[in-house]
């Protein structure tokens, strides 16, 4: 297997990791979605990492690459899932996920890019006027 | 003082050789007991040494002891390669220090996880580090 399969929902993309990845399965997904992102107009990408027992820096910068990046194409990136335990080492490693959202579950990171989404659509300037 | 009872080695030379070397570090993990936190730490930091190895190192050797210290048991790792080494190493564990276009978080953050780091390097002939994460540690 050399590729993650991306499902469309809407206006939003699902990404279910399921096993430890190699580099060039991360890569591949990274520009996978990117792509997908622009040739759907995705509003929201969704990412479960619940499957992974470690996320290191490499997997980190392919995270939050495509959060900068589907951010650029207009669309937030939520990764949901993330195991207790890869949550206190990513701490200690000093790695930060600036480019993503994070959420407890699916449902959770569902309601979070639906939030993110009418939020910005009702209020384009929403981030202008909060820093006046 | 240490003792080594088990030893394993795993020679890292593609990157498709970091995921069965963590896999097998998860396994003597296992083994001995060492809760999934403790787990979670040593393994990202023997990615990071290994994606080093791999990187700036032109690959290597990996060396996978148990070893025993008093009542603990821990997990030592030494990665050793042939590479360029490093000439300035407290510069190479500051954080956010990087020669690869990278986070330079690898070394520093390595560091933080384990109990125990060393580093060692001779410019123009290898690096190698040695880490050691005790089961209660
Ligand atoms: N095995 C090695 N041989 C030679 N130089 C090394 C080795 N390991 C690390 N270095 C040097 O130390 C620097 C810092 O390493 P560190 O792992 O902290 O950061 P990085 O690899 O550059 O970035 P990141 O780990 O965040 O991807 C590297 O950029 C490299 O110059
Ligand atoms: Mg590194």
């Amino acid at each position: 297997m050399d590729r993650i399969p991306i499902l469309r929902m809407g206006q939003y993309l699902l990404v279910t990791i399921q096993i430890d990845l190699y580099d060039r399965l991360a890569t591949n997904l990274e520009s996978d979605l990117v792509q997908a992102v622009s040739k759907t107009g995705a509003r929201g990408v969704l990412i479960d990492i619940s499957a992974l027992s470690i996320v290191d820096s490499f997997m980190g910068r392919i995270l939050n690459n495509i959060g900068s990046m589907s951010k650029i194409m207009d669309a937030e990136t939520v990764v949901v899932g993330m195991q207790p335990a890869v949550a206190i080492t990513l701490i200690e490693l000093g790695l930060e996920l600036k480019g993503v959202h994070t959420a407890l579950n699916v449902e959770k990171g569902m309601e979070l890019l639906a939030a993110k989404i009418n939020s910005a659509y009702e209020d384009p300037d929403e981030d202008e006027a909060g820093t006046e | 003082m240490k003792l080594v009872l088990n030893k394993d080695k795993m020679q890292i030379i593609r990157e498709q050789d970091v995921v069965p070397f963590r896999n097998r570090v998860k396994e003597y993990a296992t083994k001995i007991g060492m809760g999934i936190v403790n787990q979670t730490k040593l393994i990202t930091a023997a990615s990071e040494l290994v994606r080093n190895m791999l990187k700036y190192g032109g690959g290597g050797e990996a060396l996978i002891e148990v070893i025993s210290q008093g009542r603990d048991n821990g997990i030592r790792l030494t990665f050793t390669d042939k590479g360029p080494g490093i000439t300035d190493i407290p510069l190479a564990m500051k954080d956010g220090y990087t020669t690869g276009k990278s986070l330079g978080v690898g070394l520093p953050g390595a560091r933080r996880l384990v109990n125990e780091f060393d580093i060692k390097s001779t410019p123009g002939s290898g690096t190698t580090v040695c880490i050691i994460k005790w089961k209660n540690g």
